[in-house]
């Protein structure tokens, strides 16, 4: 059978058909509903790169317009915090060593805490242990923070520092929102950091127990080196929540800006003047308004760059296995 | 006839051939104080539990879903308001997270190259906007209310600044579910003749309803219980009547609770412990749906 002209085939009966003259992989016919369609997926995907330009733009002019009336240089180094005041001075460092402070007392509680529970559940737990104890244990970062701040005000404040330790702290304290600050992002280090120690290969624990260290030995001195930059990750995501954590410190930290030098004082973190200022209906355009935007500047500007080290940390721990 | 000597690879046995290793003392601290981390969690959560139901137990009355909120009369206060308002904030978030969540999540998983540029930069905002503080949020939606001259304290304000929370949420969740989906199937409707798109709206995104399912419900719970960036909308504390559309003002149960929780009388704060146990009532339900949804779909697997 000769090969025939790729033009006007007749259809004959009988004999392997012939290919069709014209191979096309594509479809006969465009689809423009597809194509609205996946452009409507490209859209929905960029809302993200919108958000995080609407972020920046809706902070950025309010903030400049504080920044006309009060300079940077005072902003930045100024020890007093009093807006509120006849006399207004606008030092943020108040602001900020209260962040430190409820910050610092969270980490100090949600790192051993989660990463403990992250060995436990990753290298000691029976499977079906871990599968009942993981939601438990998550549930925690489900609870929202506004009950966890009744519970600072109400129970952890008088009922466990004043009642069982005997600390001298009054309604309102650093330690107290910090402490249940750290409770909350528990489950925060425990999960990203059992999932780090759950990626390293079963291969250096076999060679590890084949040389004879024991489990504790094995976690330490092996899993928990190679699992390091996802352990790193989590606590540095913890830092970031601890840091943006707003209603905890709106209710239990206190209202008064001051440099906090102790646990047991109150203070105010930049999150809590936000929330306390807000609350008072501020008149858009006042400088009022105004520095609201500015305190939101300046935490968007911490969080973003303790987020950027954490996902390049995370992206890290990604690649290694 | 011989049978193979070679065993299937099943699930690879636990190791436990160093576990007697673990008797010296070092160790068995070691050991007790992990187990003390990971009690010290739970036992957290359940004190926390017990103390908001134990104090809140008094209040926890018809009155509380049935009365507006009061400056004077805390015996008999309720959170009706911040009830209709949470339900309604919660039904528009989801009208707005959901679709676009689903989709950009789908672009992202099913069409976007690794090498793509904008496919790149928009996973990292995702990544970064899931670690923006929640407050952040309020800024931005009161900044947008502004501009576009709607008033901040709306029920769209609102439920804008908290879609765009949890989107990050959503997208993360929905991706997993679209990746969990066997390839076999995306190959099949393929070599069909289906197109990318009528694959994945007739084959993919059907198979992987019950894990997005499950990832929109939990985000869902968050945006429920959020406060701060409602916060800033302002003019939401003290709210006496039921939101009847998405330009209304509105409160929410946290907003509500942060309101009560504030004020020096002790009947407030019972009453914002009563509330907190609806509050935390609504989430539990939440969860376990999200939970047995999971679990009904990986026993069919």
């Amino acid at each position: 059978m000769s090969s025939s002209a790729p033009s006007a085939a007749p259809p004959r009966q009988g004999g392997p058909r012939p290919s069709p003259p014209v191979v096309s992989l594509r479809s006969s016919r465009p689809r423009y509903g597809e194509k609205i369609l996946y452009a409507g997926l490209v859209l929905a995907a960029g809302v993200s790169i919108l958000t995080t330009v609407g972020i920046v733009l809706s902070l950025i002019f309010p903030a400049i317009r504080f920044f006309q009336e009060v300079s940077i240089g005072e902003f930045l180094t100024g020890t007093s915090w009093t807006p509120r005041f006849a006399d207004k001075s606008y030092g943020v460092l108040p602001l900020i060593t209260g962040t430190m402070w409820t910050t610092a007392i969270a980490l100090a509680v949600s790192v051993p805490m989660g990463l403990g529970a992250a060995i436990y559940l990753s290298e000691y737990a029976a499977p079906r242990v871990r599968k009942t104890l993981k939601p438990v244990l998550e549930l925690l970062a489900g609870v929202p923070s506004v009950v966890y701040g009744l519970f600072a005000v109400t129970f952890v404040g008088p009922v466990i520092l004043q009642g069982v330790f005997g600390i001298n702290v009054g309604t309102f304290s650093v330690l107290a929102a910090g402490l249940v600050l750290g409770v909350m992002i528990i489950p925060t280090v425990a999960s990203l950091a059992e999932d780090a120690m759950s990626a390293v290969p079963r291969s250096l624990r076999e060679a590890s127990y084949g040389l004879g260290a024991n489990r504790m030995r094995t976690v330490l001195r092996v899993v928990f080196p190679a699992a390091i930059s996802g352990i790193a990750a989590s606590i540095v995501l913890a830092l970031s929540r601890a840091v943006g954590e707003t209603m905890i410190v709106a209710m239990a930290a206190g209202g008064q800006a001051r440099m906090v030098g102790s646990a047991t004082e109150e203070g105010q973190t930049m999150t809590g003047f936000i929330a306390a200022t807000a609350m008072g209906e501020s008149v858009q355009g006042t400088l009022a308004y105004n520095t609201l935007f500015a305190v939101g500047l300046t935490l968007f500007v911490i969080t973003l760059l303790i987020n950027l080290i954490s996902i390049k940390l995370v992206n890290k721990f990604r690649e290694v296995y | 006839m011989t049978t193979s000597t070679v065993e299937p690879t099943e699930q690879p046995r636990r190791l436990v051939a160093a576990a007697n290793g673990d008797r010296d003392l070092t160790s068995l601290v070691f050991l007790v104080l992990l187990w003390g981390c990971l009690a010290f969690g739970i036992f957290s959560l359940a004190v926390l539990l017990f103390n908001t139901a134990m104090e809140g137990a008094g209040r926890l009355d018809a009155q509380l879903f049935t009365n507006y909120t009061s400056q004077l009369r805390p015996e008999s206060a309720g959170a009706r308001a911040a009830i209709f308002g949470s339900l309604l904030v919660m039904l528009t978030t989801a009208a707005l997270s959901i679709p676009l969540g689903v989709a950009a999540a789908s672009y992202l998983e099913e069409f976007a190259s690794r090498e793509n540029k904008f496919a790149q930069l928009v996973e990292l905002n995702v990544q970064n906007l899931a670690a923006v503080p929640a407050i952040i949020y309020g800024m931005l939606a009161a900044g947008f209310a502004v501009l576009i001259g709607l008033p901040r304290n709306t029920v769209l304000a609102g439920a804008i600044a908290l879609a765009l929370l949890i989107l990050p949420v959503i997208i993360v969740s929905t991706r997993e579910a679209l990746r969990a989906v066997p390839r076999e199937i995306r190959q099949g409707s393929l070599a069909l003749g289906a197109s990318p798109m009528q694959t994945l709206l007739r084959q993919t995104l059907p198979a992987a309803i019950p894990g997005i399912a499950t990832g929109t419900i939990l985000a869902l719970s968050r945006a429920v219980g959020e406060a701060a960036p409602l916060l800033l909308l302002g003019g939401l504390v003290f709210v006496r009547f039921d939101p009847n559309g998405l330009l209304s003002g509105f409160t929410t149960m946290p907003i509500q609770i942060f309101d009560w929780a504030g004020r020096p009388q002790v009947a407030f704060q019972e009453l914002a412990a009563a509330a907190s146990i609806v509050l935390l009532g609504l989430l539990l339900a939440m969860n376990a749906l999200a939970i047995i949804i999971r679990n009904k779909f990986s026993s069919q697997r």
